[in-house]
């Protein structure tokens, strides 16, 4: 699963990231194989998404969600 | 110990920085750019006890040690160079205590370039209320280093830091990766092209040249493949080995009160400030408001900048002797200054809420939100705010355009935010509203004038999207455009970091936009005074005999006040109207209109006093109402007879003040912003031609 296809109240973990630029920019940002994520918010216009990444909160765009693999709990 | 140590100030963006070094240093600092590029450099100075006193360099908040742009590349270049002077003795290392794994990534990476580093662990307390504590012994001992945990919002823990910095013997080099993984051979030759002694400061600064500077590049690439090192897998590998290191240290030293994640404010806050409607609604209600509290909140201290001067301007011209020197001080060097001062309470107010909005964490909300509309147009969900702040001056609004991170989108976002209606445009606007409808002119409920005003800003955001459309299709892009930000909790503002950035950004604008004003002011006085020379004393000459003749039909203010106007016509800048008039009639302006758009130039405002210069009507600035220089300007008929401000003129004129480049001040800071004069100039030309464009197509249409 994607984590663009994420539902509210579901807690997921990151499998892999697609894409050796993008996955340095998530890696550096605290999201990595491993770690849990939930999806908090969505912006008015369906797109970029508010996730909550280990112990934080970050937002992406949708195209970039697109890229990574979870695997919900 | 000696007098003065240099400490380096690292940490991620939001955790907290800011509040640390301002309350170490105060307003004891100095902001500069990075040689050479376009980052803020921020110096202070910290007294430890009587005889050490500390220099801290605030360095750019990231999340690595991998720069985004060349610019920080050179930022971080302090900490790698032992030649450079402001090589820090030690790195003094904040981390947000709620997010630590994250934070302790840059940590790890500044360790490893042979630096010592002490460790702050800020916002404990929104740690605990998560249910989360470290046990600081074990969390220093896993990581090796010294560790304080401070609250830098309450200046809590600045004194443990202090004593940190003066005990030598805590000071401890550490490293967390191990290089020798690498080729050896590999890290000889890196060391030699790149000239620095630290194997992994030297590999994590080739990674970055290769990449980002022109002049290594070559060599560099060769060598990366000379021995098949992947740079970018090479990165990867790094970052998920400190995380392993990083994840043991946490976990040892980290204690769960409650399993559960209670939903905090923050989440309870967004779920209606980035709501699908009501996000939008408390967003644009806030703008509102933000608009009225400029308009209205500023009116007063505008008043007072405004009396100051004229007092100011009086004093001068009673203290002096007439002539050119008095000239020139009192319409060249004080009227531009307070062509910048008067702009100040705007800004101060514009700033205020910016900051605050900022501190809070509303801000990082704004841009989520609108970065979908935004993206069509080549800018990003950040760029709203240099948008919104160009209604009241682009200047400072397009060093706000720092927070962009991706170029393409900046330099748009720089390039378009001048076509917003700035505050200087109002003067202007009001004007010649003015003579085109009557001020109690009613539409419904609505006031008319206000509705065409708001029309007015309206034009200049469609413009500015659609000039960023265009833009957008021929500005190189460097890299994929990413827009990924951390949503910061919601935190009370803190109001003397405040009042630190206010008295940053207001004394940044005096300085930064004064210097310009004031050259090009003294410049457009000169114009405007002299002139050819036999024309110049004819005039004076014919005004001398008509004061001598005592056959009075005009009070000597009056005589002086239509001297001066023809002074101005036939001065350089009069010679220049006239010149310009070919060109500008088509648009419906005649040569007086050409001297206005061409003092214009200091700031747009000026076109006011310069129409009132023009048609003698004498100082408006003193408090004299606009109804006088209206009437003028309408009474003035054009060789067929007709009204020469007719409707098409008037709004020929006010789209050509909408969109032209008229204002120094925002050039100046665009060619320092972007560190070249190409994009000034590319600027001018396209507003330029946007505006004669524009004016000739509302002329036709309406005449």
């Amino acid at each position: 699963m994607k984590l663009s296809e994420l539902k509210f109240n579901q807690i997921a973990i990151v499998i892999a990231v697609q894409g050796q630029e993008l996955s340095l920019k998530l890696f550096e940002m605290g999201l990595l194989p491993g770690e849990e994520v939930e999806l908090e918010n969505i912006a008015p216009f369906g797109d970029p998404i508010a996730i909550r990444v280990g112990e934080y909160k970050m937002c992406l765009r949708l195209s970039d969600a697109d890229c990574i693999d979870i695997k919900v709990k | 110990m000696k007098q003065e140590i240099t400490v380096a100030l690292a940490g991620n963006p939001n955790s907290g920085k800011t509040s640390l070094f301002n309350a170490l240093t105060g307003l004891n600092h100095k902001v500069s750019n990075f040689p050479g590029t376009t980052v803020e450099k921020k110096i202070g100075y910290c007294k430890l006890n009587t005889e050490t006193r500390a220099q801290i360099i605030d360095l750019p908040g990231t999340y690595s040690l991998y720069p985004k742009s060349a610019d920080e590349l050179v930022t971080y270049d302090i900490l790698r160079n032992k030649a450079e002077t402001n090589f820090p003795d030690l790195v003094l290392f904040i981390a947000d205590a709620s997010n630590l794994k994250r934070n302790l990534l840059l940590l790890t990476q500044v360790a490893d370039l042979g630096v010592p580093v002490i460790l702050a662990l800020n916002m404990v307390d929104l740690a605990e209320r998560k249910g989360v504590f470290y046990e600081l012994d074990i969390l220093a001992k896993e990581l090796g280093i010294p560790v304080v945990s401070i609250n830098a919002r309450n200046k809590e823990g600045i004194l443990k830091i202090k004593n940190l910095l003066l005990d030598e013997s805590k000071h401890k080099k550490v490293t967390y990766f191990n290089i020798n993984q690498v080729d050896q051979n590999l890290l000889n030759e890196i060391g030699e092209i790149t000239d620095k002694k630290n194997p992994y400061a030297a590999l994590q600064y080739a990674i970055n040249a290769g990449v980002y500077l022109n002049n290594q590049a070559k060599q560099i690439n060769a060598a990366f493949e000379k021995y098949h090192f992947n740079p970018k897998q090479f990165q990867e590998l790094e970052i998920l080995q400190r995380y392993k290191v990083i994840d043991d240290a946490v976990r040892l030293s980290r204690r769960q009160k409650t399993n559960h994640v209670i939903k905090n404010i923050t989440q309870k806050a967004d779920a209606i400030l980035t709501h699908r409607i009501w996000g939008l609604v408390i967003f644009l209600s806030l703008l509102f408001f933000v608009f009225q509290a400029i308009f209205s909140w500023s009116a007063y201290p505008m008043d007072w900048v405004e009396m100051g001067f004229a007092w100011l301007n009086a004093t001068i011209e009673d203290s002096l002797p007439d002539g050119v020197l008095n000239d020139l001080l009192v319409h060249g060097v004080v009227a531009g200054l307070s062509g910048v001062i008067i702009f100040l309470p705007q800004i101060i107010i514009l700033f205020a809420f910016i900051t605050v909005l900022e501190d809070v964490g509303y801000m990082a909300r704004v841009g989520f939100i609108m970065d979908r509309i935004m993206r069509p147009f080549g800018m990003n969900g950040k760029s709203i705010v240099p948008l919104i702040g160009g209604m009241a001056c682009a200047v400072p609004s397009i060093m706000a355009s720092r927070s962009i991170e991706n170029k393409k989108e900046r330099l748009i976002t720089i390039l378009v935010t001048p076509l917003m209606s700035c505050s200087a445009r109002l003067p202007v606007y009001t004007l010649l509203i003015g003579m085109l409808v009557p001020e109690t002119a009613k539409w419904g409920p609505f006031n008319v004038h206000g509705v065409v005003l708001m029309a007015m800003y309206l034009l200049g955001f469609i413009a500015a999207l659609a000039s960023a459309a265009v833009f957008k299709l021929f500005v190189k892009s460097e890299g994929t455009a990413y827009f990924m930000m951390e949503l910061p909790s919601y935190k009370l503002p803190v109001w003397y970091n405040l009042l630190i950035t206010l008295y940053e950004k207001g004394s940044a604008f005096v300085v930064g936009a004064g210097k310009i004003i004031v050259a090009v002011s003294v410049i457009l006085w000169a114009f405007a005074s002299f002139g050819p020379r036999g024309n110049m004393r004819a005039i004076d000459e014919k005004y001398a005999t008509l004061a001598m003749s005592a056959d009075a039909t005009m009070s000597s203010e009056e005589l002086a006040a239509q001297k001066s106007a023809e002074r101005l016509q036939a001065s350089y800048a009069g010679e220049f109207g006239k010149w310009i008039e070919p060109a500008i009639k088509p648009l419906g302006f005649d040569w007086k209109m050409g001297i206005a758009l061409l003092t214009s130039l200091a700031a747009r405002e000026v076109f006011v006093g310069t129409m009132s210069t023009i048609y003698s009507v004498g100082g408006i600035a003193e408090g004299e109402d606009l109804n006088s220089i209206k009437h003028k300007m309408l009474a003035e008929k054009n060789e067929k007879g007709e009204p020469l401000y007719s409707v098409a003129t008037i709004l020929s004129l006010m789209v050509f003040y909408a969109f032209a480049m008229q204002c120094m001040s925002t050039l100046s800071i665009v060619k320092s912003e972007t560190q070249s004069w190409k994009w000034p100039i590319v600027q001018f030309v396209y507003m330029t031609a946007l505006a004669y464009v524009s004016s000739l197509i509302v002329f036709n249409i309406f005449s």
